[in-house]
């Protein structure tokens, strides 16, 4: 039991040092990514019902806002998530950047490789902004209302708020437009971030190419999926 | 053909450099890209001027000592070669040619294009190599089963010349194509299998000291690669570190 124990223990210290190299640092980014792009799944499955029953999307809102698991387990990771994320991909620029030196008088990255996978950082404070607008937009409003004034209900006129509270925001044509904006720029993150997660996991070369279907597929689904829904409620409504 | 060249001159490690331009006319579209650089370096010495310092040896695409990131590219715009082997015929007459040495804070001028790279061979010696009693009693290696499958990757990995393009041509300065081919070549043979945990991570350990940056699988070293290392040596390195983190 102790020897388990400290093996156990030995293994974790093990690991933090492997976190600690250039490869642990690109394999958690990679976790995490890979954590993200899950999220990203569920959150579009939820939103698309918006789509054809109103009933249904309150029900699933309802459920996501209130459910004590989603709640205080979920939530909590998910926005560590996030936040590692993003804190991890500024320190790996940084250290990137110093590790370039002098810059080139001239540099044809065109060459070699596409802008998306140059460019993961910008399309990334894109979409950290996004983030900000739309907390601002859904996620304070919810929090206000549920853990402040302590209004659980998810009722507003005697019927579910939710389906209501998201068309209202799509009224804006600048809202509409900023998503629409932060949607192709997640895919464009999306395009190059996929399969680089596989690839820094240690991917087989076996299953290249269809990780890089799959990786297009995604990328182009998952953003559309949130374009469609944005401009869907914006002209219906 | 004629051609400008804008060249990067730094007297030494510590001098500021500078972009310099240069004329060089009636260059043959059969030279090597040297041959027009030791044309130049005449023209130079006849005149009384520092000729261009750059590295080079074998002239024939093997030894990965030259350099130099022409236009914008680690060996220049053709594919698979190193500069030596870029002919002259790939530019046109009265084309300018931007040629600058290998950047990264890992690889520091030495003297205009020559860079210092034995941060290579400092990864090299950290763990790059098999441990055989050479005392004269060495088994034959072809005693040792070997899959053509397993062989032939081993041997793709194992044509790294070390030149650096892969630093040079990454935004990022990463070494992780070199190292990822060094512990491939091993690592896919049973000879490799003994030193394996040690070898991925003194190998990376050493590689993250020098300071090289951080893998961002643009893929661009795979690209400008004259032997064509492929980036999945990089994701297999990737498995033998998380490997060695468990065992």
């Amino acid at each position: 039991m102790v020897l388990t124990f400290a093996s156990v223990l030995t293994n974790i210290l093990k690991m933090t040092g492997f976190f600690k190299s250039s490869i642990g640092r690109k394999v958690a980014m990679a976790l995490s990514a890979f954590f993200l792009m899950f999220f990203l799944i569920i959150h579009l499955a939820v939103n698309i019902t918006s789509l054809f029953s109103e009933d249904l999307f309150n029900e699933l809102s309802h459920f996501m806002g209130t459910n004590p698991l989603v709640q205080f387990a979920l939530q909590p990771v998910l926005i560590f998530g996030v936040v590692f994320h993003f804190v991890m991909g500024f320190v790996l620029e940084l250290k990137n950047k110093k590790a370039q030196g002098v810059a080139y008088a001239k540099n044809n990255g065109a060459a070699n490789s596409t802008w998306m996978s140059r460019n993961m950082i910008l399309s990334g404070l894109v979409i950290l902004a996004f983030i900000v607008l739309h907390f601002i937009d859904f996620w304070f409003p919810e929090i206000n209302t549920k853990y402040i004034q302590g209004d659980m209900s998810g009722m507003h006129d005697g019927g579910f708020r939710y389906f209501h509270e998201m068309v209202e925001k799509f009224h804006n044509p600048v809202r509409v437009g900023a998503y629409i904006v932060a949607f192709v720029l997640l895919g464009l993150h999306l395009a190059h971030g996929f399969t680089s997660a596989f690839q820094s996991m240690g991917s087989t070369a076996g299953r290249k190419e269809t990780l890089q279907k799959l990786g297009k597929a995604y990328s182009i689904i998952i953003p559309l999926g949130f374009i469609i829904i944005a401009l869907f409620h914006h002209f219906n409504h | 053909m004629n051609l400008t060249l804008k060249i990067w001159r730094q007297k030494d490690s510590n001098a500021k450099g500078q972009m310099v331009d240069y004329k060089v006319t009636d260059i043959s579209e059969h030279m090597s890209f040297l041959e027009m650089m030791d044309v130049l370096n005449e023209q130079l010495v006849n005149s009384g001027e520092e000729p261009v310092a750059f590295d080079h040896d074998c002239r024939e695409g093997i030894c990965g000592m030259c350099s130099m990131y022409i236009n914008g590219e680690a060996h220049g715009p053709d594919r698979g070669v190193t500069t030596c082997q870029l002919h002259m015929r790939m530019f046109n007459d009265g084309d300018t040619i931007t040629i600058e040495p290998f950047r990264a804070a890992a690889f520091p001028v030495i003297k205009d294009l020559v860079v210092d790279r034995t941060a290579f061979e400092r990864i090299q010696q950290a763990g790059g190599y098999i441990s055989v009693n050479t005392s004269g009693n060495t088994q034959d290696a072809n005693a040792i089963p070997i899959s053509k499958h397993a062989a032939d990757e081993a041997m793709d990995a194992a044509t790294c010349i070390g030149c650096g393009a892969c630093v040079a041509t990454c935004k990022n300065s990463s070494a992780m194509l070199f190292v990822g081919a060094k512990v491939s070549q091993y690592a896919l043979l049973p000879q490799g299998q003994v030193e394996a945990v040690d070898r991925v991570q003194n190998m990376v350990a050493q590689m993250d000291l020098e300071g090289f940056g951080n893998c961002t699988n643009t893929g661009a070293c795979e690209v400008e690669c004259p032997k064509g290392i492929s980036l999945d040596n990089i994701a297999r390195m990737n498995r033998e570190l998380m490997k060695a983190a468990i065992k």
